[in-house]
């Protein structure tokens, strides 16, 4: 009696298991079915239901809807996660994992997803994949879920706090932990630790989880404590930012250094007043579109090389047109500063309106490679990637310029010829020859500026335009004829302007550096490093 | 006697002659369509796309058989991006080449430059892009967005759905978006917004170093309460602004970004990939699905000889005011001004984002309001917008000189700035 008793309890709690089994996959079907219908509202209902079925199915789906890879299939509308490959999307089945085929975008209907939705999936996500064996995975989702805390989550942090042994990771962990404390109904002793924990942070997050904190605090003490931890937040980034705005300067130094290098040998040795330069710089520029563009139809797995590819080519490019219109153009106006002003603006529309009509007015992509996107924290500075490159980039070509012209045989001409040219050409010479190999130089180096700029501004055909009074200033103001002069000259109006811009707006800023520069000129006519000697005279 | 009536005869024939190639030119000639957009300077990049799609347009209705039995003719002039230009090259297209109807401008600035010529010399213009309101001329069709067709139920969007409560107005600096914030910061205080959660940036046009106003953003956000730009910068200095946010990783689920001035066209010059999610409001996106869109991409691809070129909000503006202004045409039965500017107020024309819009009597159209989110092909996902059409409140009721004013074209009242309190025409507010 008692075995039959046992026999029947055991096959009850057997078919209850089973029951069980089946009702979560068909849950699972019909809690992925509900992610593809309805509003942006019911899906949100939708991702926390299937989150909180705890499957480990879920977390890939769910990445895969806020990546935007989800497709439901509309032959027989069936949820499959879609990855590109190549002009088609390699499909798999959203439940099973099972490879479904290949399917093109015509076929399939994207699950949308919006910004809210996006955040919610965030933060899901986050929970489920606080066990992830990936590291990076494990620091995403504690980042996700600090900016987003969910009280729901804390068990789950707990768990993941005792199960983690990278260090770095832990800590990331317990800032996470600490920002679900103060938005849960946790004691006040806990939310007090909570606090110092996010205050440690000390980053812009930490101050907005602080902010947060004080809006909802409903216990004094809680709320003063949450208040002072901020205050000292904020303190210790002000020191931060200033030390930003001093990068944020060099970087713009930078890029000034870059576009004005160029006009700081052709109008700063040979004094001919180049309004075309900017051009360079944007011939410059459409070298490495060109360049990009035949990489990626006919050798993508080269992308990550282009810029270094574009180089030389810009350099060329800029610099034949720059000889070309030396020996074309410029030569027959030396001496008439009025003449060459005019007929380079001309030529700079002309080029402009060449570029317009072969590529067409609007702007064209030009890819970051991967070395250059992103960026990285420094303490409390963010610093992208390509921003410092820029300013490696332009020491460099300062450096071997310096270079070029202090040991090389060209060197030695072009300053033999700027300082005394009957002399030069009595030495036998050939000045005109010198003359448009220093105007190539000029212009190529305005190509290699072309390469970079494509990087942080938009390739169009007004490119050069936008530089070209930028240099004018620099290099007047750093001394005409003198290289470091533009170094410094570039650097300083850079830091000065990034450190008036957040008191007196861009615009403003801008009207005051060049007010300074007018005034600076009537006291120092020859800029900061004037050139002595008898070439002044 | 005889080599007179040789010559009377001749001469009698010539007459014949020649009346017979003047009726034939009264009925043959073609109609005279003007195009002022810029096709070379800064405006170029957005203005030549707007050319471009006025010539399929009067080729598509010459292929129709024109219109009242004639022919339509391009006349094609390029005001260079200088706005002083646009008021010459006006008058030119008004005057020598007496063209029907005018196609152009975008900045407000040459609108406004162009805008005493056409009130003088009784033309018609049709102005395509979106615009800050405060205008309503009896020579002008607004087929743009007015502010309440576009930055308002943009900044409704994110304060119902995403629950945004700190902004950041950022723009170019110029007139069309110091008006526009003007109205949004009035609004938004209407809305209970206070003072110190709006932040108001204005950068120079062409401005190309978003490093420290991409900074100001993140500092402005981390104050624990939802923060949201919204963008009305303009023309180039779009790319970098994007490419600075990307890098400094500044994601649309934390700040979101909504633009006014950045279409399908702006965003082909830039990788998209980390702007995913960032939002942009217009009344027509390239990717909304129905026929008369689908048919009307695949025969501008095919006219431009280019299958990836995109569509974007003000060329479906030319599409509906070209519509409108050849039914009103049809209807007047000449292209008389003044008939055919009485002829326009009231016509209905379909238009791309599969709905109808209408002529109103304030000179402004009535469109659909939507709101996408980049996607990382470079085209939106809509995830908003209105149930119906928007009608255009071209004087916003959010400004104190403008609240009282409405503008009605049709008679007797025939006014663009009828003051409703005072009951006079030409009035401005209190």
């Amino acid at each position: 009696m008692f075995f039959l008793r046992l026999l029947a309890g055991v096959s009850s709690a057997l078919a209850a298991v089973l029951i069980a089994a089946t009702a979560l996959a068909a849950d699972l079907s019909a809690l992925v079915t509900n992610l593809t219908t309805g509003s942006f509202g019911d899906r949100e209902t939708a991702v926390g239901a299937l989150a909180a079925s705890g499957d480990a199915r879920a977390a890939p789906i769910l990445e895969a809807l806020g990546a935007g890879q989800l497709y439901l299939r509309k032959s027989d509308n069936a949820v499959v996660i879609g990855k590109p490959d190549g002009n088609q999307l390699a499909l798999t089945e959203a439940i099973s994992g099972k490879p479904a085929g290949t399917g093109s975008e015509a076929e399939l209907d994207r699950v949308r997803v919006n910004n809210r939705l996006r955040g919610v999936i965030e933060a899901a996500v986050g929970s489920l994949t606080l066990m992830s064996p990936d590291p990076r995975v494990r620091r995403d989702a504690a980042d996700s879920l600090f900016k987003r805390p969910d009280p729901a989550a804390l068990a789950a942090l707990d768990a993941a706090i005792a199960g983690e042994k990278d260090a770095r990771i832990k800590t990331a962990f317990q800032e996470a932990r600490a920002a679900v404390v103060l938005v849960s109904d946790a004691s006040k002793q806990d939310k007090l630790a909570a606090l110092e924990v996010v205050r440690d942070k000390g980053n812009r997050d930490a101050l907005s989880v602080l902010q947060a904190a004080i809006n909802g605090a409903s216990d004094p003490d809680v709320k003063a404590a949450a208040t002072a931890a901020a205050a000292s937040v904020r303190q210790s980034l002000a020191g931060w930012e200033a030390a930003q705005n001093v990068w944020y300067g060099i970087s713009l130094g930078s890029v000034l250094l870059l576009a004005a290098i160029g006009l700081a040998i052709t109008f700063g040795t040979m004094g001919v007043i180049n309004m075309a330069h900017g051009e360079m710089v944007m011939l410059g520029a459409y070298t490495t579109f060109v360049v990009q563009d035949i990489i990626r139809t006919s050798f993508p797995h080269l992308f990550d090389a282009s810029l270094v590819i574009a180089l030389p080519l810009a350099f060329v490019v800029a610099g034949a047109v720059g000889i070309a219109i030396e020996r074309g153009i410029i030569r027959f106006l030396y001496g008439r500063p009025l003449d060459t002003l005019l007929a380079t603006w001309g030529l700079s529309l002309v080029l402009q309106q060449a570029v317009r009509s072969i590529f067409g007015p609007s702007n064209r992509e030009v890819g970051a490679p991967a070395f250059m996107s992103g960026a990285f924290q420094l303490g409390q500075l963010t610093i992208t990637y390509g921003r410092l490159w820029i300013v490696v980039f332009s020491l460099l070509v300062f450096v071997t310029l310096i270079l070029v012209l202090r040991k090389t045989p060209l060197g030695l001409y072009m300053r033999a010829v700027t300082q005394n040219r009957p002399m030069a050409s009595a030495m036998g010479i050939r000045t005109p020859r010198v003359d448009a190999l220093t105007f190539g130089l000029g212009s190529g180096i305005a190509g290699l500026a072309g390469v970079a700029l494509s990087q942080i501004d938009n390739v169009s055909p007004n490119l050069g335009q936008g530089y070209i009074i930028d240099s004018f200033m620099v290099v007047v103001f750093g001394g005409v004829g003198n290289l470091f002069g533009t170094l410094v000259g570039a650097t300083a109006l850079g830091i000065v302007n990034k450190f008036l811009e957040p008191y007196a707006g861009a615009v403003l800023g801008k009207i005051l550096v060049l007010v300074f520069i007018i005034l600076f000129i009537q006291r120092r006519p020859r800029g900061l490093f004037a050139l002595k000697g008898r070439s002044v005279e | 006697m005889k080599l007179g009536s040789i010559l009377k005869t001749g001469m009698v024939a010539a007459g014949l002659l020649a009346g017979a190639a003047g009726s034939a030119l009264a009925q043959g000639a073609p109609i005279k369509v003007g195009v002022l957009h810029s096709l070379s300077g800064t405006m170029a990049i957005s203005e030549t796309t707007l050319k471009d799609v006025m010539l399929m347009l009067i080729e598509e209705q010459n292929k129709k058989g024109g219109v009242l039995g004639r022919k339509l003719e391009a006349v094609v002039v390029d005001p260079a991006s200088n706005w002083p230009l646009f008021a010459e090259k006006a008058r030119e297209l008004l005057q020598k080449e007496k063209v029907a109807a005018v196609f152009g401008c975008w900045t407000s600035v040459s609108r406004k430059s162009v805008l005493p010529v056409f009130e003088e010399l009784n033309g018609i213009l049709f102005y395509p892009v979106q615009y800050e309101g405060e205008e309503s001329s009896r020579n002008v069709f607004y087929t743009g967005a007015a502010p309440n067709q576009q930055a308002i139920p943009a900044v409704d969007y994110l304060m119902n759905n995403e629950k945004v409560q700190r902004w950041v107005l950022a723009g170019t600096d110029y007139v069309y978006p110091r008006t526009t914030n003007k109205i949004l910061e009035a609004y938004l205080k209407q809305k209970g917004v206070k003072q110190e959660d709006i932040l108001i940036n204005y950068t120079p046009f062409g401005h190309s170093d978003w490093q420290s106003i991409v900074a100001d953003i993140k500092k402005f956000g981390s104050a624990g309460k939802k923060t949201a730009v919204v963008s009305t910068i303009n023309g180039d200095a779009n790319v970098p602004f994007y490419k600075e946010l990307g890098n400094a990783g500044i994601k649309a689920k934390d700040i979101p970004v909504v633009a006014f001035s950045v279409g399908e066209e702006e965003l082909a010059g830039i990788d998209t990939k980390p702007l995913l999610g960032h939002l942009a409001a217009w009344n027509y996106f390239q990717s909304v699905k129905n026929p008369t869109n689908e048919a009307f991409i695949k025969t501008w691809q095919a006219f431009t000889k280019n299958p990836k070129r995109v569509t974007n909000d003000p060329m479906e503006a030319h599409v509906i005011g070209f519509a409108m202004w050849i039914e009103a045409v049809k209807k007047a039965g000449t292209t008389d001004p003044d008939k055919v500017i009485d002829a326009m107020i009231g016509i209905a024309v379909p238009n791309l984002s599969g709905g109808l819009s209408a002529m109103m009597p304030n000179h402004h159209i009535t469109k659909p309001v939507l709101i996408g989110e980049i996607q990382g092909n470079g085209q939106f996902d809509t995830v908003w917008q209105t149930s119906g059409t928007v009608v255009a409140e071209e004087w916003s009721p959010y400004l104190p000189d403008s609240k009282d004013l409405i503008a009605d074209w049709r008679k007797p009242m025939n006014c663009g700035n009828f003051n409703v309190v005072t009951g006079k025409c030409g009035g401005k507010g209190k």
